[in-house]
């Protein structure tokens, strides 16, 4: 019975779970979480971006027995970093979404962008989001969105803000006991 | 403002000074009274606009169909449009709120039941829809003089209510400066009521948020797929592999004992498969046993289908217009041109695969979705079901992209949640949610697509180079024929959806005639962002930039002088040339490397759209698109920010299409599954974008469809420009 978290919640999964079962369905069905959106379930669209241990990562392709004991997975439910939210807000700013539908994922995407990189290039901006389809093509925005959050980040480091850690958020939740049946899904 | 302060406020309001004096002295401390305060109680008298999401506190004032004014002070705009995108929650609101005076931060939106008669499109009749790019334009007076109307009503109560002249009452940024009372709601409801000069507009115009942004940064916005009922079943169905296949038989115990698995049931179009969650249900429908009947479907390839066109192409079909004698005119012209083009079939491909929730109890049918078409649909849905209509009721939620595919006359997997509940019903669940889910291959094999197309066109140039005659002639099969709306749209055998953009070409030739042919195929097909105008925009813009270069004319200026009659399209085009430095050369690329650059015009749904196109091309013919300059004509730009996305947005729609998509039948299979095989605009391949506005005073026309056409003749232009050749098959591919 694999055991990692989710948005610093501890879930045990039961036995009776599809050792198959995609992430992505773990956190839309049992967890509830649906922020995170199934797109494609073949790692060609992106709208199911998750963070595991920091790192971006198709959910729709990771199944359950891929998932290490003691991993953790962040969606934009549970996006509290300084990074993450100065994307948000510089969504929200530069009105990015239109029918919003990939847009988690697009955070989710820039978010692990800007963590890695402070000032990323246009070039670094195609590598990171180019997994990341969106039909409205809302792209022009993503990039300035990115550039805006970037240059937002660097201001607020320049006047001595503290970068904010997944650590500092949220107190840890007690662990959920995820069953096979979503109807019975129980909080443990 | 708290309500629970005012009152007090109201009530202790010292007797010996006169209330207005009061009143004035809180208006000059910059205090004032909010809206609520105006309908206290009163609220037996809303015309509540029935069930809808996140409504708002209990209590409020209700003075028309399209507006609530809550307790705590919020104006929630009951928006009848759907929200795919497109900005109708941001736009319609504005509308409200600029003739009510509302603070913007007051503003909350709401999705409208479904309602023929108080939420039908004006434009459309007794029918609820969003398509055509309508929903700004036939909204636009009605929205206003709701807010306008509920302005006047609150009004008169103040001014009944401290006895002042209305004239005295002042509204401004969701704050009422004199005077009090709790009777609004008694007010009568005024009728026609003069909305306000352009000139004190506070949000048209301007730059107003979208209301969604934050809910579509942060996860929260709810579309269908996130629907979470007690109960909830989740269905995948097996479609037939072939359009029209009937199941021969299927085998249930397949999957019987599979985890999660409810039920497996027959519905009109395929085997669904009921599960407790997604991944039981997609597994077992991929291992359920379906026998199909081989006798059944359509079996015809993209190959065979063109050539049939191309056959039907080599005689006249039904005429859509004639002026003058085309044919003569350019049998007697100095030099005469000719070109045929070749459009595949197009999947909308939206990024969330089609869906519906449907909850089928004993006289009520509930549904979640986002669609296009509400009251079609709830017609639909009661048919299934075996209820009427008004005991149907619709959830509007947003979509996650539509693009015309949720907005299909036939409700194809609406009636198919719709058949599932129904199945449940019969085996004891009734009153069971269930949520229909496509995979994205059930999505891009399911049909519904724009249609191929097969075009031919001739021109001729007299000996100064004018355009003496233009003969157009269009093959594909019809959208609306077959549908409801093929007695509205079907005039004389040519459906206008076919021929958009092609019978009002607005260059001034003498002799023009469009004639149409409109084969069946069999394979599903319906309207796609900006339906006709995807091919005929490219046919005709890159054919009439194919006749300036022949003419030794500027391309821009070529067009300039066919277009007197049209000015808008005039201003549209020179403002787009103007921003993108047309009279200036471009900037030469790597020595390797051809640049070019290429201009189109062209007006759907009654705004005008001119676009400019910088491309690179490489040694290999493979190239890119660095930069467009786009101007819109749509007259009053009521969230110019909007319309710029929509611009943007329609450029990377339109690029998709133009650079690679294609939906082709083998054997009346559809070849492509998902957007590894049907690839679509990615970041790394969209060009800089300018939008530039030509200012108006003219009613708004919609800005969600006309960026989408003038991209790829723009682009073709460009490469014509850049290579000397001239591509006439999409998508373009290499150069």
């Amino acid at each position: 019975m694999p055991t990692f978290f989710v948005n610093q919640a501890r879930v045990d999964i039961a036995a009776s779970v599809p050792s198959d079962t995609p992430l992505l369905w773990i956190l839309r069905d049992n967890l509830n979480l649906t922020g995170t959106k199934y797109g494609c379930g073949i790692a060609q669209c992106g709208a199911c971006t998750v963070h595991i241990d920091g790192k971006p990562a198709r959910s729709c392709v990771v199944p359950l027995s891929a998932i290490k004991t003691g991993v953790e997975v962040t969606t934009i439910e549970g996006l509290r970093t300084g990074v993450g939210k100065a994307v948000q807000t510089a969504w929200e700013k530069l009105d990015v979404p239109q029918c919003g539908y990939c847009q988690s994922g697009q955070v989710m995407s820039a978010t692990a962008l800007l963590a890695q990189k402070k000032n990323p290039t246009d070039a670094d901006i195609d590598a990171a989001m180019a997994g990341n389809v969106c039909r409205c093509a809302t792209y022009v925005r993503i990039r300035a969105a990115i550039k805006e959050a970037a240059g937002a980040l660097v201001k607020a480091e320049g006047g001595g803000a503290r970068e904010l850690h997944q650590a500092d958020c949220d107190a840890v939740a007690p662990g959920r006991l995820v069953s096979g049946d979503n109807s019975r899904a129980v909080l443990a | 403002m708290n309500p629970m302060r005012m009152r007090p406020l109201n009530d202790v309001a010292p007797s010996a000074v006169s209330r207005r004096v009061f009143l004035q002295s809180a208006a000059a401390a910059g205090a004032g009274f909010s809206l609520a305060i105006f309908f206290g109680d009163a609220v037996a008298q809303m015309s509540a606009p029935g069930r809808t999401q996140g409504a708002a506190a209990p209590g409020g004032f209700a003075p028309n169909a399209f507006l609530k004014i809550g307790v705590d002070s919020s104006v929630t705009v009951v928006v009848k449009h759907l929200e795919m995108g497109q900005g109708t929650y941001t736009g319609l609101p504005t509308l409200v709120a600029d003739e009510l005076d509302a603070a913007w931060s007051q503003v909350r939106v709401e999705g409208a039941p479904a309602d023929n008669q108080r939420y039908n499109n004006l434009f459309w009749g007794p029918a609820q829809g969003t398509g055509g790019s309508t929903a700004m334009a036939n909204s636009f007076d009605q929205y206003r003089q709701a807010g306008a109307a509920a302005r006047a009503m609150l009004m008169g109560a103040a001014a009944q209510a401290w006895s002042v002249p209305a004239a005295s009452i002042q509204i401004k940024n969701g704050v009422v400066f004199h005077g009090s009372g709790r009777n609004a709601a008694k007010q009568p409801v005024p009728g026609n009521v003069k909305v306000k000069d352009a000139a004190d507009f506070v949000y048209i115009g301007k730059h107003v948020p979208r209301t969604d942004s934050k809910a579509k940064a942060n996860g929260t916005a709810t579309f269908t797929q996130d629907v979470k009922l007690p109960g909830l079943l989740t269905a995948v169905v097996a479609h037939p592999p072939r359009f029209g296949q009937k199941v021969k038989r299927f085998d249930s115990a397949s999957v019987q004992g599979l985890p999660g698995v409810r039920y497996v049931v027959e519905v009109p179009n395929g085997v669904a498969v009921v599960a407790t969650n997604f991944w039981s249900a997609k597994k077992a429908r991929d291992a359920l046993k379906v026998e199909w009947d081989e006798t059944t479907g359509v079996k015809v390839s993209s190959a065979e289908i063109m050539t049939e066109f191309k056959r039907l192409a080599t005689t006249p079909g039904t005429s859509a217009k004639n002026e003058g004698d085309a044919g003569r005119a350019i049998e007697g012209a100095a030099r005469k041109f000719e070109a045929a083009f070749e459009f595949p079939f197009l999947a909308h491909a939206a990024m969330e695969p089609m869906n519906c929730v449907v909850r089928l109890d004993a006289e009520r049918c509930e549904v979640w979705n986002g669609q296009q078409f509400q009251t079609a649909d709830q017609a639909a849905v009661a048919k299934v079901v075996g209820l009427k209509p008004e005991q149907v009721t619709i959830n509007m939620l947003f979509a996650g992209g539509s693009f015309g595919r949720r907005a299909n006359p036939a409700s194809d997997f609406v009636i198919e949640a719709a058949a599932i509940a129904h199945a449940l019903a019969t085996v004891g669940q009734r009153g069971v949610p269930v949520k229909l889910v496509w995979t994205r291959e059930d999505d891009m094999k399911a049909g519904y697509y724009r249609p191929a197309y097969y075009h031919t066109l001739k021109a001729g140039l007299d000996a100064d180079s004018n355009v003496v005659g233009w003969q157009h002639r269009i093959v594909g099969q019809s959208i609306v024929s077959g549908t409801p709306f093929e007695a509205m749209m079907v005039k004389d055998g040519i459906d206008a959806t076919s021929v958009e953009g092609a019978v009002n070409l607005p260059y001034a030739i003498p002799n023009l005639s469009v004639d149409l042919h409109s084969p069946k195929v069999g394979v599903p097909v319906l309207w796609w962002r900006s339906v006709g105008s995807t091919h005929t925009a490219y046919s005709t813009e890159t054919f009439v930039d194919e006749l300036a270069v022949a003419a030794g004319k500027d391309p821009v200026a070529f067009r300039k002088a066919l277009l007197a009659k049209h000015p808008r399209h005039l201003a549209a085009l020179e403002l787009a040339a103007d921003k993108a430095g047309w009279d200036k050369p471009l900037a030469a690329g790597k020595p390797d490397e051809k640049r070019g650059r290429g201009v189109a015009v062209h007006e759907s749904f009654n705004t005008m759209v001119a676009q400019v196109a910088e491309v690179t091309v490489d040694r290999n013919g493979k190239f890119k698109v660095d930069r467009v300059v786009c101007a819109v004509h749509c007259g009053i730009a009521v969230n110019p920010d909007v319309v710029r996305a929509q611009m943007e947005g329609g450029i990377g729609f339109g690029l998709s299409a133009a650079l690679y998509s294609a939906i082709t039948l083998s054997d009346g299979r559809i070849e492509q599954s998902n957007f590894h095989d049907y690839p679509v605009l990615r970041i790394n391949e969209m060009p800089a974008i300018e939008v530039h506005i030509v200012p108006s005073t003219d009613k708004p026309s919609g800005v969600g469809e006309p960026g989408v056409p003038v991209i790829a003749p723009a682009v073709a232009n460009a490469l014509a420009a850049a290579t000397g050749k001239r591509i006439r098959t999409l998508p373009l591919g290499t150069v």
